[in-house]
């Protein structure tokens, strides 16, 4: 596949390290990184469309696409979508896409999102019926404006309580957490795909790839002492988690800076936006950014000094875990 | 949909029904008269959905995961859930927590931001946005929450917010 290499499509690329985003008037304590100088920078990919309400209030289907396609073909350095894609996927694959649908239609991931990635999943090959979008329970999941389908003709849609699903009996360990995993994870797909919005969350700080997946075990209020902390960053060292998700694309179209992680409108935005990244850590820092730059946009407290510190994002950094970075210096941000 | 929320579900056809499933589940039996969320039609707009859910406070999580940490600690005894309609355009929810006492309801009012809110005449104190309006009363904290926007929207959660103010047990 030609890779991108028109300069003129890059000109309109600004390219910069992610400490640069969002710090505004808030100095936020960075640990010491644990990764050699000489270690790969992670990518993280920020792609906007400032007309994706258009002029009402519902997502605009082909903008989403193109937004998407934009945001894929920049993270992969490609000029094709579906190219993209099949760097994340192989014919053969079921491909679970777990959203977070918990707060209903006011702050889910969005159907028009979910559809665009649907799209082209199978434009890459994959068969309707191996791509599956799920979370924690068909009420929310229809809450949030998806169909259950379980048509072999088409892309399942549900949720782990439904009755041919469930948790796995056998508990998983890893470091403070002891959980059961939901057998889509575990038994149904072979890869996941992480589609998480973003949310102030009242306990954990931020909530985007990382704490999504409170979304996949049968326990996750066992998991919220301490700001969260160390459970995310222990539940995402599951292999379960830690060998299946291979990317995240985290819906920013209307995010939300304060009250979360239930739906409260007057502290949403619109961001117009969507963030991707494979390095779930890398991700979590740069959301952790964005959320701090609106908090102070509005006159309000650091998350640190509303006693909800985002600390398990250090946690999943640092030796013990090595999820990815959270060291500005290593992370290549590129907002389009 | 799992059997602890399948407990809890209270069906608005049949309050003999709702009485069933209370007593079935041995829980306190739900009289109409301690039930807050007013029926289709009797707030102008406003139409009910099918069902309200009721979480203990143990099982809070399973309603608002991570958000159920804050209202335990206030002392949350357990929340009662609807969907309603407002002019069959706009979806909204309706969630009324039971504190142990009315500051736990103090609490939980106090800690959020006031900014861009107005401060109508319901309960205790309440507030007013343009998609929501929060208001304690006594021991209850309601919410009321609006999926869509519109200029329609305010005087209708006026409306609803103060009758279900009138229909909560002082």
């Amino acid at each position: 596949m030609k890779e991108k290499s028109d300069s003129s499509r890059r000109s309109f690329l600004r390219t910069c390290v992610a400490g640069a985003v969002g710090l505004g008037a808030t100095k936020l304590a960075i640990p010491a990184p644990v990764q050699p100088d000489n270690a790969p920078k992670s990518k993280v990919v920020i792609a906007r469309d400032p007309q994706l309400y258009g002029t009402g209030s519902s997502l605009d289907p082909v903008r989403v696409q193109k937004l998407l396609d934009r945001a894929m073909q920049s993270f992969f350095d490609l000029l094709d979508p579906i190219a993209a894609w099949k760097k994340v996927v192989r014919p053969g694959d079921v491909v679970g896409l777990k959203v977070n649908t918990i707060a209903g239609p006011g702050l889910s991931t969005s159907v028009v999102l979910v559809d665009a990635i649907c799209e082209r999943l199978k434009q890459a090959g994959i068969k309707p019926n191996d791509i599956v979008v799920w979370d924690r329970t068909n009420r929310e999941l229809t809450r949030a404006g998806y169909h259950l389908s379980s048509d072999p003709n088409r892309e399942r849609v549900i949720g782990t309580d439904d009755k041919n699903v469930g948790y796995e009996e056998k508990p998983s360990v890893y470091g403070s957490t002891t959980t059961h995993f939901s057998k889509l994870l575990t038994r149904t797909c072979t890869c996941m795909i992480n589609v998480p919005i973003l949310k102030d969350h009242s306990g954990a700080g931020v909530t985007a790839a990382m704490k999504n997946m409170y979304g996949v075990v049968d326990n996750p209020n066992d998991f919220h002492s301490n700001n969260c902390c160390p459970y995310v960053a222990d539940l995402y060292m599951h292999s379960a988690v830690k060998d299946k998700f291979r990317l995240s694309i985290c819906d920013m179209f209307t995010a939300c800076y304060e009250g979360g992680p239930s739906f409260q409108p007057q502290h949403t935005w619109k961001l117009n936006s969507l963030m991707i990244a494979s390095d779930p850590v890398a991700h979590d820092y740069t959301a952790w950014q964005i959320i701090e730059r609106k908090r102070a946009e509005k006159g309000l407290k650091t998350l640190t000094a509303a006693g909800r510190p985002p600390k398990y994002i250090a946690v999943a950094a640092d030796t013990q875990h090595r999820l990815g970075t959270n060291d500005p210096q290593r992370i290549t941000l590129v907002e389009l | 949909m799992t059997k602890p929320q399948l407990s809890h579900i209270i069906t608005s056809s049949s309050l003999a029904l709702a009485l069933f499933f209370s007593l079935a589940c041995g829980k306190k039996p739900v009289s109409a008269t301690a039930n807050p969320f007013p029926e289709s039609n009797q707030v102008q707009g406003w139409t009910r959905g099918d069902e309200i859910r009721t979480f203990p406070a143990t099982e809070l999580w399973k309603y608002i995961d991570g958000d159920a940490e804050k209202y335990l600690k206030a002392g949350v005894e357990s929340t009662s859930t609807s969907d309603y309609k407002f002019q069959d355009k706009f979806d909204a929810v309706v969630d009324i927590y039971t504190m142990t006492s009315p500051a736990g309801a103090k609490t939980i009012f106090e800690s959020e931001p006031s900014q861009g809110a107005t401060t109508p005449p319901v309960g205790d104190s309440a507030r007013l946005y343009e998609q929501s309006l929060v208001f304690r009363q006594g021991k209850f904290l309601v919410r009321i929450v609006a999926y869509q926007s519109s200029p329609l929207l305010a005087q209708g959660l006026l409306d609803l917010g103060k009758r279900i103010d009138d229909r909560l047990i002082k």
